[in-house]
């Protein structure tokens, strides 16, 4: 009856800690003159080392998207340009958001949620505190922030290196030519489309990098337990893209 | 002066502190002894703040730590310094700037003033010439040796040293009760030893406390446990293959 109990309530508790965990993140906004250099730490290792794997995966997705669209305009009367005009926006507007996220996810949120979880078996963030400095403060807030701040320049190049790879896909595989393509992208560009696809990257980037961090922060059980963190900052952060896509989707198109 | 006032503490169903109290005088080297998984750590962590009694109260100079803002408690935790157990050195962060770390947080001092207290610290813990190697890189008694030097670098008032010896071999567990006994007497910093290495509390320590079944069991002199029959202290004592009673000379009895 103790263990159904607890695993009713166990929602509402990470939901209430990890609740409380932000807005002790927030309450040390003021001191963040202490926490500036870690943050500038924290934007090479989340934006900058992740711009090689990022541009990779986003070119080949604008490749195989431009190829698949292709393969299924079979109607003559469809005209080619169309492969412009459905890859351009799936890209701004979804893809380069969401292929971004999850890598993050796995690169980024893996990543925070071994360094927090670590400190955290190992006391490093008990002697944080320990000291007398916001461990909250020093570890998360730049973190978050790195992650909010650079999600949406890797969209950006994301975004960028898509269509480039639709380009060149379009170009090698002779799918369509590059004149008809842009103009496919350039009739049915949505002036929206970016405005969403950068409001997205903020809140993706928000919700990797929180989620990870409270994965991190309160793991407990050594090293097993940092494998667990590690684990659950990953699937969890990608659980919440697809449902944050959704919410922002449904209020914002 | 630290006074520990009839605190509780349970994690879920099981309690680990009940009814502790204790007193810290200015000064002196408390060790607070006990079986592993007594709820030493629990204590020391409640001492700092770093947890909450269910009940009862933590009092460091008359503050009662848990009844102030989080700013408040940690401007009194700057007043600590700690030895964690493993040492919790920042891996990220070669030895000289883990002992900088403190220094370039919370003083205005300039490089070269950083550099040359670092210097210092490192050669109070005689470690000079670590500095640039990684926590990696050390061996386990270097590694709390560069912790201690970490602890010392913002001169705390209160330093806690929790489990300093265990897992080092004989020797270097001498040269660290010698540290503790150097750094009290020289810089007179009132001490807090969390330990069960009576080898450590003979050698270091002016009072013990022993915490039995979550409860303070035994609180007394040196002097007082030597002449104690009370009859888990002496269980406690001799599980440590040291006999109480006859005069002590730790160190010869850790090498032997």
């Amino acid at each position: 009856m103790a263990s159904l109990q607890l695993r009713l309530t166990q929602p509402f508790f990470s939901l209430g800690r990890y609740v409380m965990l932000l807005a002790k993140a927030f309450t040390s906004l003021g001191e963040f003159g202490l926490y500036r250099k870690n943050l500038f730490v924290q934007m090479v290792r989340t934006g900058i080392d992740s711009i090689p794997i990022v541009a990779l995966a986003a070119a080949f997705s604008g490749a195989v998207t431009t190829v698949q669209t292709a393969y299924q305009l079979v109607s003559p009367l469809i005209p080619k340009s169309t492969i412009g005009a459905v890859v351009v926006p799936s890209l701004i507007m979804e893809l380069g958001a969401v292929v971004t996220g999850f890598i993050l996810a796995g690169r980024v949120g893996a990543r925070i949620a071994a360094e927090l979880g670590t400190m955290r078996v190992t006391e490093q963030i008990d002697a944080l505190e320990a000291m007398g400095l916001n461990s909250v403060g020093y570890l998360i807030v730049p973190r978050v922030m790195a992650g909010v701040l650079m999600f949406p320049v890797l969209y950006v190049s994301a975004c960028f290196v898509g269509i480039s790879g639709g380009l060149l896909a379009a170009e090698i595989s002779g799918a369509v030519a590059i004149g008809e393509f842009i103009q496919g992208a350039r009739d049915y560009y949505l002036p929206f489309g970016p405005y969403f696809g950068l409001i997205k990257s903020f809140v993706f980037g928000f919700v990797i990098t929180s989620i990870s961090c409270y994965m991190g922060y309160f793991t407990e059980g050594g090293a097993e337990g940092v494998g667990r963190s590690t684990t659950q900052a990953a699937v969890i952060s990608c659980v919440y893209i697809l449902l944050s896509d959704l919410v922002l989707a449904i209020v914002l198109l | 002066m630290i006074k520990v006032e009839h605190i509780y503490k349970s994690f879920g169903e099981k309690p680990v502190l009940q009814d502790v109290s204790l007193t810290i005088e200015e000064g002196e080297t408390l060790a607070i002894i006990g079986r592993s998984g007594s709820g030493k750590s629990v204590l020391m962590k409640h001492i700092i703040g770093l947890l909450k009694p269910d009940r009862g109260r933590v009092l460091v100079d008359g503050t009662d730590i848990n009844a102030i803002s989080y700013s408040e408690l940690r401007r009194v935790r700057q007043q600590f310094g700690v030895l964690f157990q493993g040492g919790a050195l920042f891996d990220s962060m070669n030895a000289f700037d883990n002992v900088a770390f403190p220094l370039q947080t919370f003083t205005t001092k300039t490089k070269d003033e950083i550099r040359k207290e670092v210097e210092h610290c490192l050669d109070v813990v005689h470690l000079p010439g670590v500095g640039a190697k990684k926590p990696s890189e050390l061996s386990g008694g270097m590694k709390k040796r560069v912790a201690l030097a970490r602890a010392i670098a913002l001169r705390p008032r209160y330093i806690i040293y929790d489990e300093p010896t265990s897992g080092l071999d004989p020797e270097t567990s001498n040269t660290i009760d010698d540290l503790i006994k150097n750094l009290a007497d020289q810089l007179d910093i009132t001490s807090i030893v969390v330990t069960h290495d009576m080898h450590s509390v003979l050698s270091i320590a002016d009072r013990a406390a022993l915490i039995h079944a979550t409860r303070m069991h035994w609180v007394g002199t040196i002097a007082d446990l030597h002449r104690s029959n009370d009859a888990v202290l002496r269980a406690f004592v001799k599980a440590n293959e040291y006999f109480i009673g006859e005069p002590s000379t730790p160190s010869a009895a850790r090498a032997s």
